[in-house]
């Protein structure tokens, strides 16, 4: 089996143990690159000399027989909107076309000080607005299962790279379900930690109150050692938790009590549905007493999502007036109010509609009637759920209420594609965790089980999630 | 014609005590600094860069809170206030509001200033300063481009905003002088810097439409702006024009107010709160914590210094009315202790000489002893002389007026001016005895009124062009006003 296969924990034992270098692991990920990815278009920027560079400093360092740390020699892809120094960032978007951070995410700092080697960067939806990484500048990332199909969105391209053995693991960020919704169209694993459990500092804002960085990988452990590594306090982002630092581990655990989210199963796919009963089943066997439970004001959570979502999202799009970093527009001939709005026209499309829905929204008058209501349906779904986990260690449910469908087939249609979220947004308004594994498929298409829990109840999550897919042993890379 | 003015302010003023910017470690000195060269990511307002609350800067506007008489909220939020400039690094600028149950720091104040009058305050507010734009040629009517200099954006600034209680341009200006007594007295902001505290006003009269005047970059042109534009609603009320209400803009060269080209009466700004910075819960520990932590306000050091040194109110509130002069006060006390000759020196005699330089210089924005060689030590050697009948106070006087251009000490310029004295008792007696031919009629009233004898000494030392020793052409004249 070539080594490009290889889980992420895989890759630092062997490298670890001489048995093969990082040099020959990251040449042989780029051969693999080169010959998949005119097909899938994961990546937006390739990190080729520096990635090896890297590779054999590491070399030398397991030579030396210094320390290497636990992600050593992991092949990373890191969604295009989390800041690397020195090396384009650019969303997916024509406003940031040949912008280069001058810092690191600190997240970035976290992977390299353990040893990860970043390869490249992964493609988004604009901004990371969308659920399939159509409105990308650079493209649409199509599905490694079957490349006629959308990759979910926004970090389609983390999701991807990883499935398409691209890459051994990949941060995502997920503002609505942007890390689980390309993961369960991708057949892989990709988690949201519960809000301030991961710094957003270097992580450009789509809608801060909503979002957080999250691990995309083929198996939960793979998931784990990265979360391992980025969760944490961090004194540049005061919405960090300022706790000692979590180690999540995978440990047995059995008679865990799951709750089903009706609304969810019954809004789905009959197809999606079917797999996720069988997945509750699946749970049974191993010992989980699971029952069917109801969360009524899910109803309004889509509506909430994307009033909230667009507000924030207006305001933080307003920096881009292509003053100090943007594209090549000679400024000769505008005065500056004519200069920001051509520059501005370059936004695509959704980008566009979200700055104007999220300008609607706080425009004076309306505030009260729909950015304050959208909160108070945000305050009435936690406490929802937090009276169901009393009852219940873990709430699962579809993580897509559909298949992964045509690239092209809904995007002329912005209601019948928003639809698509709402069973991801619950636990970004609530700001608790949530991780889509692999279910199974459904017409030869993967399907996402979600797991949710309540705040900071990641290993309660993580406990289910593995023990799921030890049972459940769902295909992760598809023949490409 | 007798007309009412209702004046209201909004004073900015820098925490530049606070040595960093309000959201980031960038230092909040831009002051002389090249262009650019004093921001980070955060404050350049990079993507991804995320603001971190100064926290000395909520305990800076904390004490102003107090100091203004306003009451706390439990907790504070920000909020983003939406607005495009090119000065506005995010296009957004972080402020305060008062709206759906959060307030800003501070609301509902009063604040007592003149002799017994006040003013109500609105609000108090923590916000980011913008950054600056270099016009040119210096005027944005004239300029071709304009450059963008951040050095600026992020500083900390407190917001002030009264209710429109001022009748006239001296209340504003007594107010004014308050409420830069109490910033520099609570160590917040230096307000000798330039740009440090500005104030934007607005004014209506008989009732009439409020008009908003901005871009006054100084508190000194703030009755300035606030007097042309009184008169020009005088007039055109006189001549039956109703006065619109509109936000018009000082012109500091030709100090003039005049239409503002932006209508930002229509501005929406989308007020929301700042996701990224969570609630600053402030609570009953935090407010005696300022309060502990308070420096002395103007007012109680003004009650000290009549009770514990026996100053009159006049001299007290002159001393407190700008804290560098209390303050050089005390430290001359410390070398000396004499307060009420030392605050008479104070507030007479070098109050006197700064006001002579100040006219000179047109510019109030200095230190008040910029350019004076005194000190404190000065001031105290100065108090001895006289103190202890080394000198009288005409030769202190005289001494003072030296010192004050040299920088030599007091005693030693009266020792050299000792040495040079006629302390020769013929050449002395000679003098006494001419004054006393030329004078007659005051000696005949010397003899009957032992005061007179003072001026006969003035005339004395006058023809001796001062340098008769006093003491002994006195003991000279008392004794030939009993021979005779």
């Amino acid at each position: 089996m070539p080594i490009y296969t290889l889980e992420a924990g895989q890759v630092v034992q062997g490298i670890k143990s001489k048995e093969f270098s990082a040099e020959e692991y990251i040449s042989q990920l780029f051969e693999r690159i080169e010959k998949v990815e005119p097909k899938v278009n994961a990546f937006v920027t390739l990190n080729k000399e520096e990635g090896l560079d890297r590779a054999r400093r590491l070399d030398k360092k397991i030579r030396d027989g210094e320390q290497s740390g636990p992600l050593a020699g992991v092949a990373l892809s890191i969604k295009d909107n989390i800041c690397t120094k020195g090396m384009k960032t650019t969303c997916s978007s024509k406003m940031l076309e040949s912008y280069i951070p001058a810092y690191d995410a600190t997240v970035i700092k976290r992977l390299m000080a353990a040893g990860a080697i970043i390869i490249g960067k992964a493609n988004l939806d604009e901004f990371a607005m969308g659920s399939t990484t159509e409105f990308s500048r650079h493209g649409p990332t199509r599905n490694p299962w079957d490349i006629s199909r959308v990759s979910g969105g926004s970090s389609g391209g983390s999701a991807a790279s990883v499935a398409a053995l691209e890459c051994a693991s990949s941060l995502g960020s997920d503002t609505g379900g942007s890390v689980r919704c390309p993961a369960s169209f991708c057949s892989v694993v990709g988690l949201k930690p519960t809000y301030g459990l991961v710094s957003r500092f270097g992580l450009v804002s789509y809608a801060n109150s909503l979002e957080q960085i999250g691990p995309v990988g083929r198996t939960v452990s793979d998931v784990v050692s990265i979360l391992n590594v980025i969760a944490g306090f961090d004194e540049n982002d005061h919405t960090t938790t300022n706790s000692s630092k979590p180690t999540y581990s995978l440990q047995e655990r059995k008679g865990l009590r799951v709750g089903l989210i009706k609304e969810f199963t019954e809004g789905a796919d009959p197809g999606v549905s079917k797999m996720i009963y069988k997945a509750a089943e699946t749970l049974e066997n191993q010992g989980c007493k699971c029952e069917e439970v109801s969360l009524p004001s899910v109803q309004y959570a889509l509506a909430s999502y994307y009033t909230i979502a667009t507000a924030e999202a207006s305001s933080n799009l307003a920096r881009y007036d292509n003053i100090r970093y943007g594209f090549d527009m000679n400024p000769e001939g505008y005065e500056w109010n004519s200069y920001f709005a051509r520059a501005r026209s370059n936004f695509g499309d959704e980008a566009k509609r979200r700055i104007i829905v999220g300008s609607y929204v706080l425009s004076s008058g309306y505030y009260g009637k729909y950015y304050l209501k959208a909160h108070q349906v945000r305050s009435l779904l936690k406490r929802e759920m937090e009276t169901l986990f009393k009852k219940y260690d873990v709430l699962i449910g579809p993580t897509m209420p559909i298949l992964p469908f045509k690239i092209g087939e809904r995007i002329d249609d912005p209601l019948k594609m928003y639809l698509v979220d709402i069973d991801t947004v619950v636990a970004n308004l609530t700001g608790m965790p949530a991780i889509s594994v692999p279910a199974g498929f459904a017409d030869g298409l993967p399907v996402g089980l979600q797991i949710m829990a309540d705040q900071f109840a990641e290993q309660t999550m993580l406990d289910v999630a593995y023990l799921f897919e030890q049972a459940a042993k769902v295909q992760r890379s598809p023949e490409l | 014609m007798a007309t009412t003015t209702k004046i209201g302010l909004e004073i900015h003023c820098q925490l530049t005590g606070a040595k960093s910017k309000l959201f980031c470690r960038c230092s909040s000195d831009y002051r002389g600094k090249a262009p650019n060269a004093n921001i980070c990511p955060i404050c350049a307002g990079l993507p991804g860069t995320l603001p971190l609350l100064n926290q000395k800067t909520v305990e800076f506007a904390a004490m102003i809170t107090l100091a203004l008489g306003c009451k706390f909220p439990d907790e504070i939020a920000f909020y983003r206030k939406n607005y495009f400039y090119p000065d506005l690094p995010k296009n957004f600028q972080l402020t305060q509001y008062n709206a759906y149950g959060i307030t800003s720091i501070g609301v509902d104040g009063r604040l007592e200033y003149g002799n017994g009058k006040d003013a109500r305050i609105r609000r108090v507010q923590l916000e980011e300063d913008p950054g600056r734009l270099v016009y040119a040629s210096g005027s944005m009517d004239t300029s071709v481009y304009v450059l963008i200099d951040y050095n600026r954006a992020g500083v900390p600034l407190v917001e002030i905003v009264t209710e429109p209680d001022f009748a006239d341009t001296k209340d504003v200006r007594m107010f004014l002088d308050k409420i830069t007594s109490i910033i520099e007295h609570l160590g917040v902001c230096d307000t000798k810097l330039e740009g440090s505290v500005r104030c934007d006003a607005n004014v209506s009269i008989d009732g009439g439409n409020k008009v908003e005047i901005k871009n006054i970059s100084s508190f000194a042109d703030v009755e300035k702006a606030l007097r042309y534009e009184i008169t020009r609603q005088r007039t055109m009320t006189s001549r039956e024009i109703q006065v619109r209400s509109e936000t018009r803009h000082w012109d500091d060269a030709r100090k003039v107010t005049k239409e503002s080209r932006t209508k930002e009466e229509e501005q929406d700004y989308r007020y929301f709160p700042e996701p990224d910075i969570p609630l600053v819960m402030l609570g009953s520990e935090f407010v005696s914590f300022i309060k502990q932590s308070m420096p002395e306000l103007p007012d109680t050091r003004k009650e000290r210094f009549m009770s514990k040194y026996g100053l009159s109110a006049h001299i007290a509130q002159v001393l407190i009315g700008n804290k560098e002069l209390a303050d050089f006060f005390e430290s001359t006390l410390m070398i000396y202790l004499s307060p009420k000759e030392i605050a008479n020196w104070i507030v007479t005699d070098l109050m006197s000489f700064i006001d002579e330089r100040q006219k000179e210089e047109e510019e109030e924005e200095h230190s008040l002893f910029a350019g004076l060689k005194v000190g404190p030590e000065h001031i105290a050697d100065l108090a001895r002389l006289v103190d202890q009948d080394m000198i009288n106070r005409a030769t202190a006087k005289q001494i003072l007026g030296q010192i004050i251009r040299t920088g030599e000490m007091p005693s030693a310029l009266a020792k050299r001016m000792h040495a040079s004295r006629i302390d020769d008792v013929s050449v002395l007696a000679q003098a006494v005895q001419s004054v006393f031919q030329m004078e007659q009629a005051a000696v005949q009233d010397a003899r009957r009124n032992a005061n007179v004898a003072n001026f006969l000494l003035g005339k004395v030392m006058k023809i001796t062009k001062g340098k008769a020793d006093p003491k002994v052409a006195l003991e000279m004249i008392q004794k030939k006003l009993k021979e005779d």
